[in-house]
């Protein structure tokens, strides 16, 4: 696959959360959809005004959870009647109360990890070159200060002049393209 | 009182609620990422930290003299024998693992019940798990007589056809504090990635940006991340806030499901997790006081959280005491010669003096926590967290060692008296602990700025305005 060049965005900077989650509800209404906000901390408003609600992390946790207490209890239970049967003070093979402890932590053990690994996953994480860090001002102020609001050039409605004097009516500190 | 009618003139009261400030006035988004950035991004290391590392380091130096010299004559170097065969490993396990929880406990289960002074101290309170779990996870194996055999605990297919028995409760303990471990570190991680992202933008030098590059996984902060990140960290709280209730139990189950007089007894499982909370609120004292002073983070660290600390360790310490009261009820309403006569054995017995330092450092000094005055006091506090942190020590002394000093037979009564390795070690292992500290607060972001940016004023939309409104934005809250 080439590489990807050109335009990717037009990528506004702005001084105040609400000031980026207006524009985000504007460029919602105005028919924009291939677009991203950039906040330097949760901000759940930005997020519903560009229709992100949804997200996976919670069925991944729950079945890393199930499939680590499947495979602890399973483990147990294999052990203690076929693989290695021991009697300990004529307890039955199958002692099912003492196997609870292990399996319960085994559950807590991968649903935690599904939980981290899998919303890294899901964001399509680790990905160390991103379009965006092309924008001279992103890296100042994405992770310290700053909120940005990019319009992707695929979406069907982007134009480059249009969309930027859409952006620059929205009252950001800049507006500027973001190159591949 | 602290606010009576008179008007407030110290910032750092809230003059509508009459309460200490969680982040001190006039910060705005760039001050606290500056503050606690430059921390770490200085290319000047204080004398102090260089102080501190060098003279944990030397200690960590004694702990491996320690280790081999275990390694090579075995634990016999120790004072454990028979009937003592549970000495200070097993004391300094407990007392280890009892310190991380209060960093779980800050991370997550004030996290969920929506505590938002605890963000300026959630993520050193987690360094402090981590490494206290590590100082924990060594006592056990060293005390396996053959460390090197260590492995033969995990389930693993091998050639000798064995498999581990599950229905003891050093096997649960294996799983229980492994799943801590790397839930904690898990969890520790996660929630560094953004501020990860931040460093790797304000560092100056390649190899900086390159470290921080690599650990941030290329972290953006788009709000679609967020939100996933914001569900992982509500899911991980929730999974690791019944963890770290099973984790204490399952230990205490380690003694209670033994015959032991002084061992045998249901209460175990809830009082060692209180007593657990209890030290580890006192070692984030420990800790957050002289780094607090240290790095000028009065602003951020400040008397609301020292105060906050300070009823937990009252609350939970009155838990505490009333674990210690139902085992000496206990022990009379039994109405067991060999209960009865443990309890007797130890406040009178020879060992008897830990007994008392146990109730006055656990039970007598901290009710002097009630007063306000004390609880904001520093240097009250800074010590009241040593005392705490003693007397828990000698807590897991008492109940390991004077209950097992003097069982059932006379005959078979012995006493104990820990020798230089036993304490070399335990040494070590603080040593080893503050070394791992110095080493995080030098190199990771101690405070969590991203989730302090959500403490400021600034950080929320209050006024939703039409969207089309966009030429005048409303003035927010704060700004």
């Amino acid at each position: 696959m080439p590489l990807p060049e050109g335009l990717y965005c037009l990528m506004a900077e702005f001084d105040r959360p609400g000031d980026l989650v207006r524009a985000a509800q504007a460029a919602r209404k105005a028919g924009y959809r291939r677009m991203d906000c950039y906040s330097p901390y949760p901000l759940e408003e930005a997020a519903e005004a560009i229709g992100f609600h949804r997200d996976e992390v919670s069925l991944v946790t729950l079945i890393g959870g199930l499939l680590g207490l499947v495979a602890m209890f399973g483990l147990e239970t294999w052990i203690a009647v076929w693989a290695f049967p021991v009697n300990i003070a004529g307890r039955p093979y199958f002692s099912w109360p003492a196997f609870v402890i292990p399996a319960y932590e085994w559950t807590i053990l991968w649903a935690g990890m599904s939980a981290c690994f899998g919303m890294i996953a899901l964001c399509g994480l680790p990905k160390p070159y991103h379009p965006v860090f092309n924008a001279p001002n992103f890296r100042n102020g994405a992770t310290s200060d700053k909120f940005f609001l990019c319009l992707e050039s695929t979406d069907p409605k982007f134009d480059v002049a249009e969309s930027r004097s859409f952006l620059e009516a929205q009252s950001p500190l800049s507006v500027v393209e973001v190159e591949y | 009182m602290a606010t009576k009618d008179a008007p407030v003139t110290n910032p750092m009261i809230d003059p509508v609620t009459g309460e200490y400030r969680v982040i001190a006035p006039g910060h705005t988004f760039k001050s606290v990422t500056d503050k606690v950035s430059r921390i770490v991004l200085t290319s000047h290391t204080p004398i102090g930290w260089w102080f501190g590392f060098l003279l944990a380091g030397s200690i960590v130096c004694l702990l491996m003299v320690c280790m081999s010299w275990l390694f090579v004559k075995g634990v016999g170097i120790w004072a454990v024998t028979i009937p003592v065969a549970w000495g200070f490993a097993i004391v300094e396990f407990v007392w280890w693992i009892g310190i991380g929880h209060a960093g779980t406990l800050i991370s997550a289960i004030l996290l969920l019940f929506k505590q938002g002074w605890r963000n300026s101290i959630n993520r050193f309170a987690e360094a402090m798990t981590i490494f206290a779990v590590m100082c924990a996870g060594m006592f056990p194996v060293l005390h396996l007589g053959r460390p090197w055999l260590g492995y033969w605990l995990f389930p693993y297919p091998n050639t000798m056809n064995y498999w581990p028995q599950f229905r003891s409760p050093l096997m649960w303990d294996v799983f229980a504090v492994s799943t801590y471990a790397t839930i904690s570190v898990v969890f520790w991680y996660m929630g560094m990635i953004p501020d990860l992202a931040t460093m790797r933008d304000r560092a100056q030098s390649k190899f900086a940006q390159f470290s921080y590059g690599l650990l941030s996984l290329g972290w953006r902060g788009s709000v679609r991340h967020w939100v996933r990140y914001e569900t992982a960290s509500i899911l991980l709280a929730g999974l690791a806030t019944p963890l770290v209730l099973s984790v204490h139990s399952v230990i205490s189950l380690d003694f209670s499901v033994a015959f032991m007089p002084g061992w045998h007894t249901t209460i175990f499982p809830p009082y060692f997790v209180a007593g657990a909370i209890y030290s580890g609120f006192a070692m984030v004292l420990t800790l957050a006081i002289p780094i607090r002073t240290f790095y000028h983070l009065e602003d951020l660290i400040t008397i609301r959280h020292i105060d906050n600390c300070n009823k937990v360790m009252l609350a939970t310490g009155l838990i505490v005491a009333y674990g210690y009261s139902s085992e000496v009820f206990m022990a009379w309403y039994s109405a067991s010669h060999w209960e009865y006569f443990m309890m007797w054995n130890r406040m009178f017995g020879p060992m008897g003096w830990s007994y008392w330092t146990l109730i006055t450092c656990n039970i007598a000094l901290p009710q002097l926590l009630w007063s306000r005055k004390l609880r904001k006091s520093v240097a009250f506090t800074f010590i009241m967290s040593l005392i705490i942190n003693t007397g828990m020590y000698f807590e897991r002394f008492v109940i390991v060692v004077t209950s097992l000093t003097r069982d059932f037979l006379p005959s078979s009564w012995g006493t104990y008296r820990a020798t230089r390795w036993d304490y070399g070690t335990f040494l070590g292992t603080l040593g080893f602990f503050t070394f791992c500290f110095f080493l995080f607060i030098r190199f990771l972001p101690m405070i969590p700025m991203s989730e302090l940016r959500l403490m400021l004023p600034g950080a929320k939309v209050r006024e939703k305005a039409e969207p089309h409104s966009s030429g005048t934005p409303v003035p927010e809250a704060g700004d």
